[in-house]
């Protein structure tokens, strides 16, 4: 059995958008705050804290998940992508980045990062959703700057441009 | 905020988790997807000396068919269970109920079971336990033992678990609702708490069984008998809401809760009589 003392300083490793970093947690420390203080990633947003708001979200596997609700010492082992993942490089933006460029689907910018890595894990399984289905991830979403008629129209183009690249390749498109 | 400071455990089996909380009891908490109890550390209101972490337990991510039960193992998240290829055709009401716990981001990591051990009045599946009759099976160093949903959800937010027992399962009877299941809530945006839930299960014979949550402390269900007409049925369910009273709260008026039970429960009725017919 693993035991860290209250304010014991574990090392803890996991792959980051897939390279492996390593950092100290005591066991309070939240994965949102790992991410930000110990490995300077912050990109990942910290806004409500109690699960709520998702600006915070990342994929753990390869599956959305608030990093506000999850310890560093139990991401020991996993696999996490965060927004600063998303991007092949510095100019070359995923299709979903590049479909929020373009209908404008952020304004103050803080709640992006998290509705980014909620559909980059949402559309992988769900390649052809309707509006309503889409409408139901991004309630799992705050937008304070109101800005959900831009962000649902760069959804919905992106996952037809996702689709349009798995038939063209023939192979599923990230 | 961040949580209050505290000693992290990660067992290897159920064994040590077990005999973890024989050793911590009453200063421990049992973190498994943690979607409540995460939310509640970072808010401190818990303050745990100890935290028991199940997440990883193997023997505890099973849903199996046992008999007709099914049973879901205690590190079981919600998202799990909603893509478990069985889940339509054994449990059709949990199949509708599910897609209402929480986020789509949420149920990636809460469990089934951490849910039910939450005991919030208004969650989807305290209710759908109560409504089809399933149990909660814990288990402590001096052996197992199962409880209704009655006998483990006490109150709000309160349970008949002893301090020292493990959840490590808990067990729907399969098949229930299969000639047909409701489900319908009010909240202020899907995934929020529910105002009010409301259930509805064919019972056999012509009966609906019919549950509802946010209401009261705990769910509550009753039995509408097939000899009830539309009419019959929209005044037991208006003296149903009475019985049930309700609380304000920042949300709602308790009149207004009880408004919707008497609004949406005779249409569940109505939708199950017309499968089940």
């Amino acid at each position: 059995m693993l035991r860290v003392n209250t304010n014991e300083k574990v090392t803890v490793t996991f792959e980051l958008n897939g390279r492996t970093v390593r950092g100290e947690a005591t066991p309070r420390m939240l994965l949102t705050d790992f991410l930000r203080g110990e490995l300077g990633q912050t990109g990942t947003h910290v806004g409500c804290e109690h699960g709520v708001c998702g600006c915070c979200t990342v994929r753990i596997d390869g599956v959305a998940a608030r990093s506000c609700l999850m310890l560093a010492v139990q991401a020991e082992g996993r696999r996490i992508d965060t927004v600063e993942g998303l991007a092949a490089s510095k100019d070359a933006l995923n299709a979903l980045q590049r479909a929020f460029r373009k209908h404008h689907a952020l304004q103050c910018g803080f709640c992006t990062a998290g509705i980014l890595m909620s559909f980059s894990d949402y559309l992988s399984r769900n390649p052809n959703p309707d509006e309503d289905e889409v409408r139901d991830v991004l309630g799992g979403h705050i937008c304070r700057c109101t800005g959900y008629a831009g962000l649902m129209k760069a959804i919905m183009e992106a996952a037809a441009e996702l689709r349009g690249a798995r038939t063209s390749k023939g192979a599923p498109a990230q | 905020m961040k949580p209050a400071p505290f000693t992290y455990l990660r067992p290897d089996s159920v064994g040590e988790a077990v005999a973890a909380l024989s050793a911590h009891g009453g200063d421990a908490r049992v973190l498994a997807g943690g979607q409540s109890l995460m939310a509640m550390l970072n808010l401190r209101l818990v303050e745990p000396s100890v935290l028991v972490d199940i997440s990883r337990l193997e023997e505890l991510r099973t849903i199996r068919l046992e008999g007709n039960m099914i049973e879901v193992g205690a590190a079981v998240t919600q998202a799990e269970l909603l893509a478990w290829p069985e889940l339509d055709e054994q449990a059709p009401f949990i199949a509708r109920a599910l897609p209402w716990v929480g986020h789509f981001q949420t149920r990636n990591r809460g469990t089934v079971c951490g849910s039910i051990a939450h005991a919030d009045p208004s969650s989807e599946l305290p209710l759908s336990l109560t409504l089809l009759g399933g149990e909660v099976v814990l288990r402590s160093a001096s052996g197992e033992r199962r409880l209704t949903a009655a006998q483990f959800q006490t109150g709000m937010l309160q349970t008949g678990r002893r301090a020292d027992e493990l959840i490590t399962a808990v067990r729907f009877p399969a098949g229930v609702g299969a000639n047909g299941a409701a489900f319908r809530e009010v909240a202020r945006r899907h995934g929020d708490f529910a105002i009010v839930s409301v259930g509805a299960v064919a019972s056999g014979g012509g009966s609906v069984r019919i549950g509802v949550g946010g209401v009261t402390d705990t769910p509550r269900c009753i039995e509408i008998g097939a000899e009830l007409s539309s009419v019959d049925v929209v005044e037991r369910i208006g003296h149903l809401a009475w019985e049930l009273g309700g609380y304000d709260d920042v949300h709602a008026s308790a009149r207004y809760r009880r408004d919707l039970v008497r609004r949406i429960a005779p249409k569940l009725i109505g939708e199950v009589r017309a499968c089940s017919a």
